[in-house]
């Protein structure tokens, strides 16, 4: 178990800089750069004096060799440094700790809702005998995984804050604002837990073990959810550790519909106006968030099926 | 930052305000200015004013911030020396009650207001402005702006308590209109000595008709009246403190959200109206107010280094090739105007001279064929087997560009001349500007004073454009060298009349700002580069 866990973090640890490293190159080949850009107003092209602008380069080094800047942030973000925003001029590390709680309790609350419905649908799905509504639930999920999270937003706050009144359409205060950004990131994420695990619910219940359950007299109540629901939510946990992906993602397009601050707020604040040392801190801290919630998942696999044996390495492979 | 006793959604919370002491301002100049939006009944003092903008600069200084969304807020936290009249151009007292320039427009000295005190008690001293001042040019990436306000500056001197000196190396008539910016607002000593970035992340003290209370990057500014305040604007209608006890402005990025926000009544006014939105809103009883923003209009900025645009003709013929008035009424808010100069109508100086630029097809491809570009099978003109074909490079930085260009790209086509759209992103702007690498450039520069023609087109500055050296220097030099208004004047006249026949640049359209506000706000008025004065503005 040690040298599985030690291997799984070496892996994480390789993750990480693979991602530090790939945003650099690929933030380095766009075109311009931040000074330019806050420089450039964003709004208006007012003229500004290219002195003034080669000197504020020099400023933040944005004149040195690619790979001197690329080992300087390295060397800093070593350390934990990743040194300040340039269109506010906060450090990095406080503007994503200031972020971080916002989009952990959103994606937090949809990741609830997500399950908690995704897989009531399967169950229910799965478990009743009547075809019509089998398969009028388990067209649900296709439909929840293709509309796009942003009409979803927009026709939630339409309905519920502006004709309804129920719940403000915009900040992050209180418990009320919650509620509509979490249920419109809640849709595509619980439709994917529905999809996965519903096709693992079929397949776990045609499996020998089920018939033999049946054989011994157990109730199709029991089968359904002590047997076959047991076995057949591995696939839906490992799917449940690629969504951290995916809520980020899609908190992006949330967090704007919404007002919400929050990771996803600052992620297209940051890539709007090219301000580097933030985008790099939310490329490496996105990767972490991805990387430990894998690595808990991975961890988890041996409690819930003892056919996993981690020592063989079996699943090592798997990030 | 984040106050947890603002948990709950604000709606408006009607305070009743004690607005008694204070108002009678220290000597206060009269003649009150600026239309109102139909007040009835007298103004009622109290309440809070929640406003929706789309964006947040991430800064809460206003000598280092440019975007209008976040200037709505932070243009009530500072004074200016000056105050500039929407209506006239004129710049008229505000903290300075008094001011002399020297008539070559190189030194300007400001006698300022006494009894003026920044909201931590200190009190305003020509020393405050002039370290204000000397930290502007150290600002660094974010305070361009305020920068090239004071670029050439030799020296600031406090020469007694009240009054201050400027000094420039070179004339600089645009400085006494620079002097009523919120860009050289006049921040506290306190504020002065911050870094840069403290300033961004904290807010600053000033001596302003409202204070920070509150900021939540992305999220929201809380502002509170500054009781006691009695040196207002000699434009302002209310003497004293400003009429409202409270302003909210919250960021609300989509466009939707703020017009369903509006109309059920979660804020009470909004920013970055467009024209899809002003049918639902005035349904809704909501009143529109728009006026366009000073200085250079949106134009095609036509590149003269490059072979075909080098002649004249060619660039005449897209000046009159272009439909103003269809661009406008398809793409734009009502009540935008089509360019009639370089600079808009509300710019200090502006000449009507929309005989240059009204639609002309047959002219322009009159124009062409005397320049010896032929129809080839395609319809586009040729010249020595080359095609007429232009690009223009454009940033997403108005929903109304595509659109606008796309119409521009069909009106050409049907003279011979084919527009390539060429979007950049934002962060290239300065970037193409300097280095010159394009046909054409589509954007425009807010700016209250007709000296942008200067920054913008003399071939001694940066020179984007290209623009061959020509009469138009000479002009644009002596208007920088001119403070007697009249004369000045005549020559942004001249100026304006030069880039027309000359046809460096092709205006287009002029940028118009509009707001939402509930029927219940009053006097939410427009100031001289077309952000907003709350201070007389009340609920009711």
């Amino acid at each position: 178990m040690r040298r599985y866990v030690i291997r799984r973090l070496a892996q994480a640890v390789g993750v990480l800089w693979a991602a530090y490293t790939v945003s650099f190159l690929v933030l380095d080949f766009l075109p311009g750069d931040p000074v330019s850009a806050m420089a450039g107003g964003g709004s208006d092209s007012t003229p500004i004096d290219p002195a003034q602008i080669a000197r504020l380069r020099h400023e933040y080094g944005f004149d040195k060799p690619v790979f001197l800047q690329y080992l300087d942030y390295l060397g800093k973000a070593l350390r934990g440094d990743f040194g300040d925003s340039i269109s506010t001029g906060r450090s990095v590390t406080s503007t994503l700790a200031a972020a971080l709680p916002q989009t952990l309790e959103l994606a937090g609350a949809a990741l609830l809702l997500a399950v908690l419905f995704g897989g009531g649908l399967a169950v229910v799905a799965t478990y009743t005998n009547r075809r019509w509504l089998r398969q009028g639930l388990l067209s649900l999920p296709p439909l929840g995984v293709s509309v796009p999270t942003f009409w979803i937003g927009l026709m939630l706050v339409e309905l519920f804050s502006f004709r309804a009144g129920w719940f403000p359409a915009f900040g992050n205060d209180g418990l009320g604002g919650l509620v509509l950004p979490a249920v419109a990131l809640a849709i595509p994420t619980g439709a994917i837990v529905a999809q996965v695990l519903a096709k693992s619910l079929l397949t776990t219940l045609d499996e020998a073990y089920v018939e033999t359950a049946k054989a011994k007299g157990a109730g199709r109540v029991r089968i359904h959810l002590r047997h076959a629901l047991r076995n057949a939510s591995l696939p839906a946990l490992t799917v449940v550790g690629l969504l951290a992906g995916q809520l980020m993602a899609n908190s992006v397009v949330i967090e704007t519909v919404f007002s919400r601050d929050g990771l996803g707020r600052v992620t297209a604040g940051a890539v709007t106006v090219q301000d580097i040392p933030l985008v790099q801190g939310v490329v490496v801290f996105g990767s972490l968030i991805f990387v430990v919630v894998n690595l808990i998942v991975d961890l988890v696999y041996p409690l819930l099926d003892p056919r996993i044996v981690v020592a063989s390495g079996r699943r090592a492979s798997f990030a | 930052m984040r106050s947890p006793v603002h948990r709950h959604f604000v709606r408006r919370a009607v305070v009743a305000a004690v607005v008694a002491l204070g108002v009678s301002a220290a000597g206060a100049c009269s003649s009150g200015s600026a239309g109102g939006s139909g007040s009835d009944g007298p103004p009622q003092p109290g309440g809070t004013l929640t406003f929706a903008v789309s964006s947040d600069a991430g800064c809460a200084d206003p000598q280092q911030v440019g975007s209008n969304d976040t200037i709505y807020a932070l243009r009530q936290v500072v004074d200016s020396l000056t105050d500039q009249d929407p209506a006239t151009g004129k710049i008229v007292p505000w903290l300075a009650q008094s001011w002399d320039v020297s008539p070559d427009a190189t030194t300007f000295t400001f006698h300022l207001r006494s009894g003026v005190t920044f909201s931590d008690g200190s009190p305003l001293t020509a020393q405050v402005v002039k370290d204000n001042f000397d930290a502007v040019p150290h600002l660094g990436a974010l305070g361009t702006l305020a920068a090239g306000y004071l670029s050439g500056v030799q020296s600031t001197t406090a020469l007694d308590p009240t009054t201050v000196q400027v000094k420039f190396a070179q004339p600089n008539a645009q400085f006494l209109q620079a002097s009523s910016t919120y860009s050289l607002g006049i921040e506290s000593s306190a504020s002065v000595h911050k870094t840069p970035q403290e300033k961004c992340s904290q807010g600053v003290v000033a001596s302003g008709p409202f204070v920070q209370s509150q900021y939540v990057p992305n999220q929201s500014t809380t502002l509170t009246k500054r009781t006691g305040y009695g040196w207002g604007s000699s434009l302002w209608k209310k003497k004293g403190e400003a009429y409202l006890d409270k302003l909210v402005f919250k960021v609300v990025p989509e466009a939707g959200v703020r017009l369903g926000s509006l109309q059920s009544g979660q804020v009470d006014a909004i920013g970055s109206v467009g024209k899809a939105d002003e049918a639902a809103l005035k349904s809704a009883g909501v009143n529109l107010l728009a006026r366009a923003n000073p200085g250079v209009v949106f134009q095609l900025g036509l590149n003269s280094s490059r072979p075909a645009l080098k002649d004249e003709k060619v660039r005449q013929a897209i000046q009159v090739a272009v439909d103003r008035q269809q661009i406008v009424d398809t793409v734009f808010p009502s009540g935008t105007r089509p360019a009639t100069s370089s600079l808009s109508h509300t710019t200090p100086y502006y000449t009507n001279l929309a005989q240059s630029f009204g639609h002309d097809a047959a002219k322009a491809n009159a124009l062409l064929d005397e320049a010896g570009w032929v129809r080839g099978a395609d319809g586009i003109r040729q010249r020595d087997g080359k095609r007429l074909s232009l690009s223009v490079d454009w940033f997403a930085n108005a929903a109304t560009n595509q659109p606008a260009l796309e119409l521009i790209q069909q009106q050409l086509k049907a003279v011979g001349v084919d527009l390539v759209l060429k979007q950049l992103p934002i962060a290239q702007i300065a970037q193409v500007q300097q280095a010159g690498d394009y046909d054409a450039l589509w954007g425009n520069v807010t700016r209250a004073d007709p000296d942008i023609l200067r920054s913008s087109f003399s071939t001694h500055l940066s020179n984007y454009y290209r623009v061959p050296p020509s009469e138009l220097d000479r002009l644009l030099d002596q208007q920088a060298a001119t403070a007697d208004a009249t004369k000045r004047e005549e020559l942004v006249k001249q100026a304006q009349q030069s880039l027309a026949q000359h046809a460096f640049v092709v205006p287009v359209v002029e940028l118009q700002t509009e707001l939402g506000a509930a029927a219940k706000v009053h006097d939410l008025n427009f100031e001289a580069s077309s952000r907003i004065q709350l201070h007389d503005t009340w609920l009711g």
